[in-house]
């Protein structure tokens, strides 16, 4: 019995330095694979308290293994009546000790990057021509979709936040109806969106998300919010500020009108059956009762999650509910006035959806 | 009464529970009703495994998913663990101070029906409209905007069931304080005797902050109040608080006395005197103190500030210390011993490492920084399973194999024991030692579904194949018990051979008076001491024989929960128009209530006496009638 | 434990309420239970804290502008000296002067049903304003805290006349002194949570 004991264990050792080679996870969405600062520093921690946790576990260990192998009756005889010793004065002390030395080295870095993360004063700071220094973005969670407003450059989006590299992007958050948790596990932990109060942090991207194997970052609602919180999705695309200034400055203008005849037939469907809920302008400042649409040809998922290609979409538009439950947009039959969209108006829809592009 | 051991018929033996006020047939009613929900909490966890076994998978609807992941949370703790805890408490810590039963037998069997009411109360919800579907943590907005009255069973139920445990612990308190046997000072008591006190203390302190935000939530969903109707000027972060000042010390409250349970056997099956019984008694008082200062550790992504979040992050670490001086301790009480690899000890020994795995990922979740990553993620899940499983779990199912012949005189099959045990163990650590990579992948807890590339597949299908050994280690258990029951081999008052405290001095099952004669305690361990004097009658006797005074059974306290039962289903359908009964429903059953309250006062129940005579044939026949008339 | 025992002055213990081992637990039960309902009133006072003057935007009731003192002051002064009055109950009690008892206690449940009756009026008062338990967040806390406070008062009262009438014929005896010394703890409990209530919600709301 002993002998599997000790077996299993060692077996149990492999297995898991396999699974910590096995991988890191993807660099889109792992912990492990920090793409920023915040990340960084969260990463080191978990490194720095690894290792200290993995030092107790040792000694841990040692001391288990050697008692069991050590101490067995089979090995003392049956009759053999142990001493009954009291304790140790000397050896509480130690082990009183040793975990409160243990402790203070990973209090002192805790506290300095508790104060460190949440310092958002620099947020209003603003340079000599009364321009922010840094990029704020407002994120108002709904249920099941994120809208990003730029107040400082007047525009929004949704489902698909766009950010700058190598600068500090800073966030106010806030929901519209519930309790959400605003998430992007490769550039930064999490932080509550309540229903009642705004919450501020910053993020710093280091690498364009283009060099990702998928384009995009992943984000995620971490706090339960309903039937589809698994897929309260969002994406992020991080460019360099130059790239970040183009897509702004194109964001900034009113959307053409549709050039191609099939889009120009899904605009004016549109403009009859979806316009009360969504812009497809990205120019204002958000609050419709659905997500932003403008650049949505550029977007990598749609409704956060879902392939981006217009059979998707047009499976979408017909019957929502069935990809994301409990969600609030109305199927096709009922925003067409009762009549289920046919296969040409899905079509056009479709083109037309597709067509709203703001990348040359 | 001296026709004590006849063969009685089944309705005469229902009869018999329904109001008995014997603290070790209450154990057996929280053992069986625990054990039950147990097994309900359980085939919740299956079809979660179920679910998330592949990417994509349609098995359960996302709606469905919520329900039974809120409802797994919630049974295992409320239903499950805590009501497991409490039939050992029952059944042995008035043993272990030589006590012939609780300070308020009454009180006892009414706490018992009120979490037996409320535990079936909250889960008639699968059958009447569906189930709460907001989480264990049941969050203020999510819940309000939660449709149908799932919620509002959640509310109701834990009021109930949460009032049954609030009076079990200030009963086992005063019991602990007054009731001691003469010799048994404070630091001579055993140590699950101890970790029962404060854990006792930490529900007395802990349960009515629940109960408060609960009524909120109740007052809120039913009666238009507007506590957490943010709109209204309400506040959702004020349930989050409530609900964690009760939580933390939750957690406290389910793994001291499993730390009891494994502190005795330790002791037992070394055949050594606990190392450290000061320090251990301190360090349970410390952690049950401590557990009241760090609840905001829950809660370090709601945006509470900096000061707050390192204030906590700190408190929160300095629980490490208090645990690790147990563990140490326990090393070095089987250190030097004679280890017995019976299987309560081997549980106790799996405990061992299992448990330093999920305490040192708290420290790790209590770098606030760093939580920022772990918080809600896959990590914490497999935190507090490691605690949980790992911890008050095996604790249970340790205490199942160690206590069982003295609660019921037969011993569960070691063989058997071992089958569950390795399977259970196995696929304990298969199933949650991966989920913590899960979660440093980014995966976060409560989805019912996830991408395929995400790359989270292998390790999902590893955690669910985990899942499954479990239940084949539960199912074996199940048969163990049928096959011990059927058997029914009986055993003497020390089964182990190496009892050291009272309960093993007394026959198996003891006797409905506990203690013919009240022993006197001459130290710590005293039923070792005796035996190692080479006492022959077992024990040293603080009294001479005599008549012995007992609490009378009563109905009314089954009649009283039920008054509960009936008013919450009145409360329940309140504000629906079309059920206009409920108001009567809700009055009628307040009034079950409160009227036999007063039928309880208004009438002398001064209990009855056994006489010498009748302890003196009793001794004859063995010793262990369970006073059923 | 013998009920028809009978006592006199002189063979009644100094503290009948802690005789018996019975009416110890039931002693220290009761000082447990005051613990918890300690922490239920701290949970209740930090909620109305947070929520005092909190409502939908344009609200315009606020603590300082609806209560008034006079009548809050008045209903202080009534529970307090029902408090005193128990405390005479109590003392003839250990003396085992059982007609004194009931007489004091009689004196203390009028006091009692007259705090309750103004409570009911004030409450009555602030609903016809429009200040009703579903108008605010504050209004809700509000009366969620002041209304436990008077089901406590309502259940403490019930409490002394149940154990009056039932004991009325058969005096004092070591079963029921621990019933009565405990409805008196228990009336002193509400006494002190009033008074935080009097200082958290009407003094602090008043002066702002």
């Amino acid at each position: 019995m002993m002998k599997g004991l000790t077996n299993w264990r060692l077996f149990a050792l492999m297995t898991a330095l396999l699974v910590f080679l096995s991988g890191c996870g993807r660099e889109e969405i792992s912990t492990l694979i920090p793409a920023g600062k915040v990340a960084q520093d969260q990463f080191n921690l978990l490194i720095l308290s690894s290792i200290v946790m993995t030092f107790v576990i040792i000694v841990v260990s040692i001391i288990f293994v050697l008692a069991i192998v050590k101490f067995r009756r089979s090995k003392l005889g049956e009759d053999m009546i142990p001493e009954q010793v009291e304790g140790s004065a000397k050896l509480e002390f130690i082990w009183t000790a040793v975990p409160i030395v243990l402790l203070l080295i990973l209090a002192v870095p805790t506290v300095y990057s508790t104060f460190d993360l949440a310092d958002v004063t620099a947020m209003d700071s603003v340079n000599e021509e009364g321009e922010q220094n840094h990029l704020t973005v407002n994120v108002t969670a709904y249920l099941y979709w994120w809208e990003f407003e730029y107040p400082e450059q007047g525009i929004v989006t949704a489902q698909e936040l766009v950010v700058p590299t190598d600068e500090r992007v800073y966030f106010n958050l806030i929901s519209a109806d519930i309790k959400h948790s605003f998430w992007i596990p490769s550039v930064g932990g999490k932080l509550d969106v309540n229903p009642e109060n705004v919450n501020k942090f910053y993020l710093e991207f280091d690498k364009p998300s283009s060099e990702l194997e998928t384009g995009v970052f992943y984000g995620k609602c971490a706090e339960l919010c309903g039937p589809s919180h698994a897929l309260m999705d969002f994406k992020v695309k991080s460019v360099d500020r130059e790239e970040f200034d183009q897509w702004v400055t194109a964001m900034q203008e009113e959307p053409e009108p549709a050039a191609e005849a099939l889009a120009q037939d899904g605009e004016e469907i549109f403009a009859n059956s979806c316009i009360g809920c969504h812009a497809v302008s990205g120019v204002g400042s958000g609050g419709m009762a659905g997500p932003n649409l403008a650049a949505f040809g550029d977007r990598n998922r749609i409704a956060g999650f879902l392939e981006h290609d217009e059979e998707t979409l047009k499976n979408w538009i017909e019957d929502p509910q069935q990809y994301k439950p409990g969600n609030l947009m109305p199927d096709g039959e009922t925003n067409n006035g009762g009549e289920p969209f046919s296969e040409q108006e899905l079509d056009a829809l479709a083109a037309y959806l597709m067509s709203l592009t703001v990348e040359e | 009464m001296s026709s004590l051991a006849q063969k009685k018929g089944f309705g005469a033996v229902l009869w018999d529970y329904l109001t008995t006020v014997d603290h070790k047939k209450i154990a057996i009613l929280y053992l069986i009703s625990g054990g039950f929900f147990f097994l309900v909490g359980g085939l919740e966890a299956m079809l979660i495994r179920i679910q998330l076994m592949k990417a994509g998978n349609d098995f359960l609807s996302a709606g469905l998913y919520n329900e039974i992941i809120t409802m797994h949370g919630t049974t295992m703790i409320f239903l499950a663990a805590m009501p497991l805890l409490l039939a050992f408490m029952n059944a042995i810590m008035p043993l272990q101070i030589g006590a012939r039963d609780v300070a308020f037998p009454f009180l006892n069997s009414l706490g018992f029906w009120l979490f037996f009411f409320g535990g079936i109360f909250l889960n008639l919800s699968w059958f009447m409209g569906g189930a709460p579907d907001a989480g264990w943590t049941n969050y203020a907005s999510l819940a309000l905007a939660s449709e149908g009255h799932g919620i509002d069973f959640y509310a109701l139920g834990l009021t109930i069931s949460g009032f049954g445990t609030l009076i079990a612990g200030i009963n086992f308190l005063v019991t602990i304080i007054n009731m001691r046997a003469p010799g048994m000072t404070y630091m001579r008591m055993p140590l699950f005797t101890w970790t029962t006190f404060v854990a006792s203390a930490l529900i007395l302190l802990a349960f009515p902050p629940l109960t408060i935000g609960l009524f909120f939530m109740i007052f809120d969903r039913l009666f238009d109040s507007n506590f957490f109707v943010v709109e209204m000027g309400g506040n959702t972060i004020i349930w989050e608080h409530l609900f964690w000042i009760f939580g933390h010390p939750e957690v406290y409250i389910l793994i001291l006395p499993a730390f009891g349970i494994f502190s005795e056997i330790f002791a037992i099956f070394s055949r050594k005197r606990l190392f450290g019984y000061t320090a251990l008694v301190f360090a349970t008082i410390l952690i049950g103190f401590y557990g009241f200062m760090v609840w905001a550790h829950h809660m370090f992504t709601v945006g509470l500030g900096p000061t707050a979040n390192a204030v906590f992050a700190l408190a929160t670490m300095i629980i490490a210390v208090p645990t690790g001086i147990k563990i140490f301790n326990w090393l070095l009480t089987i250190w030097g011993g004679s280890i017995q690899f019976s299987v309560a000890m081997v549980y106790a020994i799996a405990f061992i490492p299992s448990f330093v795995a999920g305490g040192v990922t708290g420290v790790m979740q209590a770098i606030a920084p760093l939580d920022y990553q772990l918080h809600d993620s896959y990590f914490i899940v497999a935190h507090f399973h490691y605690v949980i499983v790992g911890g008050v779990v095996l604790g249970l199912l340790a205490g199942t194999h160690l206590y069982w012949p003295k609660m019921f005189g037969t011993m569960l099959s070691e063989k058997l024991g071992m089958v569950t045990f390795w399977f259970f163990f196995i696929g304990f650590h298969l199933t949650f030692f991966i989920q913590h990579f899960l979660g440093l992948f980014g995966m976060p807890r409560r989805v019912y579904t996830f991408n395929a590339d995400q790359g989270w597949d292998l390790y999902n299908l590893i955690s669910s194949v985990g899942a499954l050994f479990m239940a084949i280690g539960i199912i074996v258990l199940l048969v163990n018990v049928v096959l011990t029951t059927v058997k029914n081999v009986r055993v003497g008052n020390d089964p182990w051979g190496d009892g050291r405290t009272l309960e093993w001095a007394i026959p198996s099952p003891p006797p409905f008076y506990n203690f013919a004669q009240t022993p006197l305690v001459r130290g710590l361990d005293t039923y070792w001491i005796e035996k190692m004097e080479g006492n022959k009658e077992g024990m040293i006797y603080a009294e001479p024989l005599g008549d012995i005074h007992m609490p009378n059974g009563s109905i009314i306290p089954f009649v009283m929960s039920f008054g509960m039962f009936v008013a919450a289903f009145g409360a329940l359908y309140f504000m629906d128009d079309t059920k206009p009964w409920a108001l009567a429903v809700l009055v009628i059953g307040l009034g079950i209530t409160f009227g036999s309250m007063l039928v309880r006062s208004l009438k002398d129940d001064l209990g009855f006496y056994i006489t010498k005579e009748e302890l003196i044939e009793d001794a004859k026949r063995g010793g262990n009638t369970d006073g059923h008339k | 434990m013998d009920i028809n025992k009978r006592y006199t002055a002189q063979s009644w213990p100094d503290h009948p309420e802690t005789a018996t081992l019975e009416g110890k637990n039931k002693f220290v039960g009761f000082w447990l239970l005051l613990a918890a309902e300690t922490v239920t009133f701290a949970s209740l006072f930090a909620t109305y804290l947070a929520l005092k003057d909190k409502g939908p935007s344009g609200m315009e009731f606020t603590a300082a502008g609806l209560f008034e003192l006079p009548l809050v002051f008045a209903m202080t002064m009534i529970l307090l000296t029902s408090s005193l009055t128990s405390v005479y109950a109590m003392y003839h009690m250990k003396n085992h002067n059982f007609k004194a008892m009931q007489a004091w206690l009689g004196i203390t449940v009028l006091l009692g049903l007259t705090f309750l009756g103004l409570e009911i009026y004030e409450f009555n008062h602030y609903v016809h304003l429009g200040f009703g338990f579903t108008h605010s967040a504050f209004s809700s806390a509000f009366y969620v805290l002041v209304g436990t406070h008077g089901a406590h008062v309502l259940f403490g009262l019930s409490w002394f006349i149940a154990l009056m009438i039932r004991n009325s014929k058969r005096g004092l005896n070591m079963y029921n002194a621990p019933k009565f010394y405990l409805a008196a703890l228990y009336w002193h409990f509400i006494d002190v949570v009033w008074v935080f209530i009097f200082t958290v919600v009407y003094l602090m709301g008043v002066i702002g």
